[in-house]
This record gives structure tokens, sequence and C-alpha cells, in this order.
């Protein structure tokens, strides 16, 4: 019976996909629309390629062709000056690399746990927390208050702490968690652990998170992707006195105004070796390394990005 | 806010006070309450405070050397009513702040909706799908990316000395030569645009295109066999089965009218001080009246007005949206 509705359910994709061939738009749009998309995308892909080209450019290109497509001669000059400097650079890529993996794990603890005692229909408390976490969506205090509480009563300027806690937790995925808690974890199973005697901790920890992966894997995309690209916490709550807590993207800021900034470090170079500072090269060797890691992962992972669009509406 | 648990199947629901098992209701209620509580401190410490905080707005906050900030705050600085806001109103860079953050934002919501949706309807009907995943994958990628990267980008094509646009035309021979791109007023006010749809336009395409592909090809196999045009198709089909998750996004982004993206504003122009006339918004303002030239009076009030504003829109916005559908709402 099974086979016989199989072999129905594909007939009539197929019949309705014949039917959707008429449906299509005509040839010549389909050629149009073709190159717009086309265009569009190289639109999308070809500055982050003049970056690359730049920083695998000699010196002596950009300072008499400037920034171009086709450079005079190629040299990885750059890279082996960042490789050099690796004490400095590779501080920052580690801070960057420490902020995201720290701040994925507290921001998934935070968001699963309050996720899931929301979907508890039978949590006392679960309309008071609803709002709780609804109204910070709302209404806000502010930059100027959120900024004052963090530097100057929980003091923490110029401290790594400042770079993730501030951003850890988001009532968007809370809810979002919430949702996916609701439909795809099915109320019997935790009905029957509690049958068996297990707390709700550990219902939480061995049953509603080992079959909640792809909503885990999705919002902890998001946090991953947040971290290492934020730069506003670093300019916000970092003084430019503290470089050792910089990370990657706050290096290219301060690199943005003066390129000095590798060379008056002291660590960065030996002194009178600046003279051999690829300067302009090297500053599109840093972007392409802090680029590189998201523009590699994130074509395998947009489809996750995609099912967390979708994973369940956000609707309060 | 309801609406979306009394949707829900019910499955077994045994009433209040009593879960159905062995253990009694108190000690599930203690144990998630547990459970949350971190997330709780989080939310009271990060996000209720600062609402708290928003009294600086309505001092004349004076620091008291040597002494902590809530000292300062609540013993130092007297209460000065709305005295912060009457200087602000009457402050001269007032109605440019105001103006440029709703100008654009409004161009941007208007843009950032119309695009994308054509562009998700477009990639849907080409024949190639393969195109479209490539295509759909690289458009993404500027969603990806953040706005000092993207400042980079620019700056590639525009510096001055280096920059490809004044090679390109040099060597053409059009246009003046070292032409400043970050002193030129005219150009950025529609780069300004150009460069928020650019990094918007893969990521609201995806999120229609979603959309569009849970809708049930037999509806427009119905609607071949009347005879309607492809046009049709997409006109009556379409766009009346995207119209609810064009309204939360129209919900989001009109509830943050009044944010700008400091990103775009501060970052991407490189604080260029000849374009403050374009770049000189509500945040790029509190960011600079908090950190580069400290007035805390007028970064507070600011701060607080933004918030205010921000709140009454996002629930008129869900009002007017609730009238037209009255599922489309957010809550």
């Amino acid at each position: 019976m099974s086979v016989t509705s199989k072999t129905v359910a594909t007939r009539k994709t197929k019949h309705v996909d014949a039917v959707l061939k008429y449906t299509r738009v005509s040839p010549a749009s389909n050629v149009a629309f073709s190159a717009i998309f086309i265009i569009l995308a190289l639109l999308c892909f070809l500055p982050a390629l003049l970056v690359a080209i730049v920083s695998l450019s000699s010196e002596h290109s950009v300072v008499t062709k400037g920034y171009s497509y086709i450079p005079m001669s190629w040299s990885v000059a750059s890279y082996a000056y960042l490789l050099k400097q690796g004490s400095y650079i590779g501080h920052a890529f580690i801070n960057s690399l420490g902020v995201t993996v720290v701040g994925t794990v507290i921001g998934l603890v935070l968001c699963s746990t309050m996720g899931y005692a929301l979907s508890r229909p039978n949590y006392r408390l679960r309309g008071f927390f609803t709002w709780f976490i609804f109204i910070p969506m709302l209404f806000s205090g502010g930059l100027v208050a959120s900024y004052m509480i963090n530097a100057q009563v929980l003091g923490l300027k110029n401290t790594y702490w400042a770079l993730i806690l501030p951003i850890c937790c988001s009532s968007f995925y809370i809810i979002i968690m919430r949702t996916f808690f609701q439909t795809s974890v099915p109320d019997a199973i935790i009905e029957s652990a509690k049958i068996d005697g297990a707390r709700q901790i550990r219902i939480f920890l061995q049953i509603v998170l080992p079959i909640s992966l792809p909503a885990i894997a999705t919002i902890g995309l998001f946090y991953t992707f947040a971290y290492w690209n934020d730069w506003m916490m670093a300019k916000y709550y970092l003084d430019s006195n503290h470089q050792t807590l910089f990370p990657m993207q706050y290096v290219l800021i301060s690199l943005e105004n003066n390129i000095d900034f590798l060379t008056r470090n002291p660590q960065a170079t030996a002194p009178g070796e600046s003279n051999n500072l690829p300067s302009e090269t090297v500053r599109m060797a840093m972007v392409i390394v802090s680029v590189l890691p998201i523009a590699c992962s994130y074509p395998f992972f947009q489809r996750y990005f995609i099912s967390g669009l979708t994973i369940g509406a956000v609707k309060g | 806010m309801n609406k979306a648990e009394t949707n829900k199947p019910k499955v077994v629901k045994p009433k209040k006070g009593d879960n159905g098992g062995s253990t009694g209701s108190s000690f599930d209620n203690v144990e998630l309450f547990l459970l949350h509580l971190p997330t709780t401190i989080w939310y009271i410490v990060f996000c209720y405070a600062p609402i708290f905080g928003i009294i600086i707005a309505f001092k004349n906050f004076t620091v008291a050397p040597g002494r902590n900030f809530l000292y300062s705050l609540f013993i130092n600085s007297p209460f000065t009513g709305l005295q912060n806001f009457r200087f602000l109103f009457n402050s001269s860079f007032f109605s440019t702040m105001i103006r440029n953050t709703l100008v654009y934002n409004i161009i941007f919501i208007i843009l950032g909706v119309i695009i994308p949706v054509t562009l998700a309807i477009m990639i849907n009907q080409l024949y190639s799908k393969r195109l479209a995943k490539v295509c759909q994958t690289m458009m993404f990628l500027p969603h990806f990316l953040s706005w000092v990267v993207i400042g980079y980008f620019v700056y590639a094509f525009l510096a001055t000395d280096a920059g490809l646009f004044n090679r390109v035309f040099v060597a053409l021979g059009v246009g003046e030569p070292k032409h400043d791109w970050y002193g030129d007023v005219p150009f950025w006010r529609w780069f300004l645009v150009f460069l928020n749809q650019w990094k918007g336009m893969g990521y609201g395409m995806v999120v229609y295109l979603a959309s569009i592909s849970g809708i049930d090809g037999e509806l427009y196999e119905a609607a071949l066999i009347d005879g309607a045009s492809k046009w049709k198709q997409t006109r009556y089909i379409t766009i009346p089965l995207l119209r609810p998750i064009m309204s939360i996004m129209l919900i989001l982004a009109i509830g943050s009218i009044f944010r700008s993206d400091f990103g775009l504003f501060y970052q991407a122009t490189r604080d260029s001080g000849r374009l403050t006339s374009l770049t000189e918004t509500i945040d790029v303002h509190v960011f600079k009246a908090l950190l580069v030239v400290p007035n805390i009076n007028i970064s507070s009030s600011t701060s607080l007005l933004q918030s205010v504003c921000g709140c009454i829109m996002i629930v008129l916005s869900n009002v007017a949206v609730k009238r037209i559908d009255p599922d489309a709402g957010l809550f």
C-alpha cells in the first residue's frame, strides 16, 4: 500500500512539474533574469576579490598602479609580514576566536534554558517570564544607560567580558528556541521521563538537548558569526592602550587611521625595520585573514541560516 | 501574544498544579526557575538595569571625583526635569539628525521590501536551479561581513590616491584626477542607499524565497487552467501569500525606524568630517556625545528619545498591520 501511495505521489509531483513547465517565464525573460542575477552576484563578490588581489600584489604595484584587479606583479610579502608579526596578529586572532567560542557557549546556555522553561505548558511562571523577555524587545534603556551600567557599575571596561556579556543573550533567539521545543519535542517523551523519576534539569540535558541539535546548531551559528564580526563592543569598551585585548575587527579599525599602529606597537617590529612595512597590502591582507574563515564556511552553513529564519516564524 | 500558544495542538494538558506524573508540580516549577535563573539575572543586569538608568536623561550628570558612578548619579547630579530635552530640541544639529535618520530609514524600508521580493520572485523563475543557487550564495556574502570589512572594500574603490575609481577614471581620461570621494556629498547621498541595499539584498531575498518555495504548486496549476498569465499568477497568488512575512519584516523595520545603522553611517564613511550633513544620524550622534566629545546630558536624552519613539513606532505599526490582516501582527 505504501508503494502505491508513493507511486501516486511521484506521478503527482511529475505531473505538477510538467504543468509548471508551462507556467515558466518565456526563454527571453529567462535570459534577462539570468543576466541580472549574474551581474548582482558579481557585484557582491568582486569587491572581496579586489581586496584579495591587492593583498597578493607587490607593494611596488600598489604604489604605482593603485588598487587594481590586474597587478603588475604578485607577492606574498604582506602575508609573510603578518606571519613574522605572528605574536601580535596571532594574539588578535586568538582573541577573536576565544571571544567567539566562549560567547557562543554562554549564549547557547542562556537561550536554551530560558527557551525550554518557557516551552513547558505547566510552568507556573511562564506567562510572567514570556513578558519578561518580550518587554526588552520593545523598549531598551538605550546606549548611554547600557554603557554607564556596563562600564561604570559592572566595571567591564577593558576586559574580555565587555566583548562577550553585553550581547550574549537575545529575546529573538529565546523565542526561536521556545517555538522549536514546543513544536519538535513531543510532550509524551518528557512526561514519560518524568514518570521514570527524572528531574527537569536531567530531562533538559539528557533528552531535550540531544533531540534539539538542529536548533542548537542554528542558533550557535548565529552567535558564532555575530561574535566574529562584532566590533562595536570593542569600540565602546576598549581603550587604545589595551592592545592585548583587541579582537581582529578592532585591529582593522585601528589600522584604518594609521598603519603606524603596527609599527608603534613595540612587539610588532624591531626598531629601524618599519621602512620595510608593505603598508598598503598588509592592511588588505589583514582584512582577508579576518574574512577568510567566514567566506569559506558560510556556503556550507547557509542552509542552517535559511532554516533558522523559518524555524517557527519569530512570533511572540 | 497568546495566539501561538492557543493554536498549538493540546496533547496532554492536565490542569494546573497536576503534572500527571509522580513528581509534584512545585518541584517542577522550582527546577525550571533554577534552570533559567542565569538568563533571568542576565536580563535584569543588561536589560532592566539600563531601563532604570534612563533617569540620567533627567539629571544634570556631574561626575564626583573619586566617587563611584552611582554616587555621582544619585547624590551629586541634581534633577533638572526636561531641561536636557529642551536643550536638545533647541540645538542646531537636532533637525539634521532626525531628518537624516528618518529619511534614510524610510528609503531603506521601502527598497528593503520591494527589491528582495522582486528578486526572490525572479530567481525562483530561473530555468537553471544551479545558477540560482550559485547566485544566491554569492549575494548572501555581504550579509556575513562586518561594516569594518565593508569599509575596507569601499576604501579600495574610493581611496583618493590608489583607489580603483580614480585610477580607472584617469586611464579613461574622464573626471578630475585625484577626486576626493570621501568629501563628495552628492555621491554619498545615494551611495549610502546603495550600500545598505547591497548588504541586505541577499538576506532579504532568501527570507522571501523560503516563503515562496513553501507555496503549493497546485495553486499555480489551477491558475494556469484558468488561463492566468505568469504576471497574473505572481500578482494574485505569490504576492498575497507573501503578505504575512512581508508585514512581519515591515513591523520589525518600522519599529527600528529611529535606529540608524551605526556601521553604515560611521564606519563605512570612515567618519569623514565633510559628510556629516549626511551621516549625522541619531546613533552616530549618541556615540560621539558619549565617547568622542563627551556630553552625557545630550547623549542620554537623545538615547532615551530614540527608545521611546522606537517603542511607540513598533506598537503603532503592529496595530496598523493587524488592522489590515488580523493574523499578521507580531504580538
